[in-house]
């Protein structure tokens, strides 16, 4: 049995900045994790995934990424987006800057 | 030290114009990321997690006081303030914007530096022993050659698509402190019957199969080296493997080929390219020497310097741990640590390199040197004017007397910033170097290299790390495996792995225990770390680590 579709954002990296950014419903691009739209099925998700792959002057790598659904939408499912979406440990840079 | 001929200038000048154009094509849209990569990759400019990130290259790890302030001034302007120096002599900078980078490597050019070649499957920058034409120990000054090989495999037409990257180091000194064996080619200065020349060590490596180097010639005449290592470099570009980047590294091509064999066609190729090789080479070789010529010492008396050492405790552990003996009596060479305890390895803030510069050239004859430690290195100090080095160190958080010990620690920039890291390392570095320094223990427990890597890459150098650290992802959490009796000088070895990896809040404990148990069994306060490990072998580090198997296992 194929395994379940688990829910899913679509992120890449900003072309001139290099920042992390996520699609969202409307087809912008946010830089908070919380704004990107969740994608719950699988060819949805591929359709969106070539919606995001089109905008090459913008982004760049843009890939599906699982999420959890928290209190305030999207979370991390593993390590490596949260730190995507929080900045290095070592220095407060990144996202975290941001964030306050 | 070497100046950019007017060639060198001109090389760089059209090389920074045209990637100026290639960035302005892909920002309008003109070059898809596909065809910009590699273009990019060639001027050392990545993407990674956070941010693109460049690597600039320090060529044999040599700086002028004028290159360092212009480092920190890069820093300052286009970047957060600080640069990142690496296990290969080169210098990152992590949040530059894609189109200040074209401004950056001009601004590089000013001062003779550049991202050539930091990336990509060509032949990478040369690194060198960071203590050359300074140490008592060395036979030969090997920079002009490494900056002669830098001249041979820049836009070296032959070699611009190869398997895969390629590493070369080179050591004038019997003490091998460039890791020359595990790197695709080292290079030992030796001396036969008086005449000088080298020893050529091929297929080491790290990465996810570490190798010990093998020698492939141990004694090539000075005049044919470029011939020889355009030979090794072109059979291995003819039998390396591109069907998998995972065998495509000379390493793999000398295992599976055999170093006999290996042998064989390299000195069948070198047969044929010797011939093509008029002198031309050598020409150019002795230009390089001349500039390369020891600066004008002067001899100073240095009654000042043992009335400091002897009244002043804490310039006197400095002094017993950061310097290291010159050639001549009356000079040291001067370790500068960038690892104070709770810092990030090999980081240094813009105002740190302004300092560095200006000590250099008000103390240290306008010479600066980055070790593949990560630290930075006066290399020419009279021990007159130490007390005031060290002082003015002080004041910029960089006098901490460490190098050598528990925290002077190789950390890769790890899942913090690398966007193939599998794990974190900088924040496993910080925890352990603030840990030993909370428990006073560091200058007991002496000589010892703990290296930490966040991916298989291995760019941390973990497998030739007394202690090894290795991050990896484990079912979606953070597991660190532990090496013990890797070595990456010239008695090189692998690393052997300790048993199960430890979870991240686990993994300083482990070594807490491990430091705890070397203690016990030493058989003196002189006896090191890889000694005891070397008389012992892993059994009391292994029950140190898990003591529930042990007890398991006396049950």
């Amino acid at each position: 049995m194929p395994r379940a579709f688990t829910p899913k954002v679509i992120t890449a990296s900003d072309l001139l900045e290099g920042d992390v950014i996520y699609l969202t419903e409307d087809d912008t691009w946010s830089r908070h994790l919380t704004e990107a739209e969740v994608i719950d099925d699988e060819a949805h998700a591929q359709i969106r995934l070539l919606d995001a792959q089109s905008q090459p002057d913008r982004i760049v790598g843009a890939y599906l990424a699982d999420v959890t659904i928290g209190a305030n939408g999207p979370e991390p499912a593993h390590f490596r987006e949260a730190f995507r979406a929080t900045g290095p440990s070592n220095y407060n840079h990144g996202k975290q800057e941001l964030a306050g | 030290m070497y100046r950019y001929s007017d060639f060198d200038a001109a090389f760089v000048a059209e090389r920074n114009k045209q990637f100026r154009a290639q960035v302005d094509r892909r920002i309008a849209g003109n070059l898809t990321e596909d065809e910009f990569k590699p273009l990019r990759l060639m001027n050392g400019l990545y993407l990674q997690l956070h941010a693109y990130m460049l690597r600039v290259a320090i060529p044999y790890g040599t700086l002028r006081s004028a290159q360092m302030r212009q480092l920190a001034y890069i820093a300052e302007k286009w970047d957060r303030g600080y640069g990142h120096f690496t296990t290969r002599q080169n210098i990152q900078y992590n949040w530059p914007k894609l189109k200040d980078v074209p401004d950056i490597l001009d601004a590089l050019a000013e001062v003779e530096m550049h991202a050539i070649q930091t990336s990509g499957n060509t032949i990478r920058n040369v690194t060198a022993d960071h203590f050359a034409g300074a140490a008592a120990d060395e036979i030969a000054d090997p920079r002009p050659v490494a900056e002669l090989l830098r001249q041979w495999s820049t836009d070296h037409p032959e070699f611009q698509f190869l398997p895969r990257k390629f590493k070369i180091a080179i050591t004038g000194s019997p003490n091998d402190r460039a890791v020359t064996k595990a790197h695709d080619i080292g290079l030992r200065m030796v001396e036969q019957n008086g005449e000088p020349g080298f020893e050529v060590i091929v297929g080491g490596g790290l990465g996810r199969t570490p190798m010990i180097g093998k020698v492939v010639r141990d004694f090539l005449p000075k005049a044919d080296l470029l011939p020889y290592i355009e030979a090794v470099v072109s059979v291995w570009n003819t039998l390396g493997r591109r069907d998998n980047k995972y065998k495509s590294r000379i390493k793999i091509t000398v295992h599976e080929n055999g170093i006999e064999n290996i042998r064989e066609l390299v000195e069948a190729r070198f047969a044929e390219l010797r011939p093509g090789f008029s002198g031309v080479d050598q020409e150019i070789l002795r230009d390089i020497e001349a500039q390369f010529a020891p600066p004008a010492f002067t001899a100073r008396d240095t009654d000042g310097f043992t009335a400091f050492y002897d009244n002043d405790p804490v310039f006197r552990s400095w002094v017993d741990t950061n310097i290291t003996d010159h050639k001549r009596a009356d000079h040291a060479i001067v370790t500068v640590s960038l690892k104070k305890q709770g810092d990030t390895p090999g980081d240094a803030s813009a105002d740190q390199m302004r300092l560095l510069a200006d000590l250099a050239e008000k103390y240290g004859y306008d010479e600066l040197r980055i070790s593949h430690e990560q630290n930075v290195i006066l290399p020419h100090v009279p021990r007159a004017d130490l007390p005031a080095v060290h002082a003015a160190l002080k004041a910029y958080g960089l006098a901490t007397a460490n190098i050598g010990l528990i925290s002077d620690i190789i950390a890769c920039p790890g899942m913090d910033y690398c966007a193939l890291a599998t794990a974190r390392s900088i924040p496993v570095a910080q925890q352990i170097a603030t840990r030993f320094d909370e428990l006073k223990l560091e200058h007991d427990i002496g000589a010892l290299k703990i290296k930490i890597s966040g991916c298989i890459n291995a760019c941390g150098h973990h497998h030739v790390g007394h202690i090894g650290i290795l991050g990896l992802d484990r079912a979606g959490v953070e597991n660190y495996q532990i090496t013990l009796g890797g070595d990456g000088t010239e008695t090189a070895s692998v690393g052997e792995r300790a048993g199960p990896g430890f979870a991240y809040d686990e993994i300083v404990p482990a070594i807490e225990r491990l430091i705890y148990a070397y203690l016990d069994v030493r058989d003196s306060s002189e006896e090191t770390f890889l000694e005891t490990y070397r008389r012992l072998g892993m059994a009391p580090f292994k029950a140190a680590l898990y003591p529930e198997a042990a007890e398991k296992h006396a049950a």
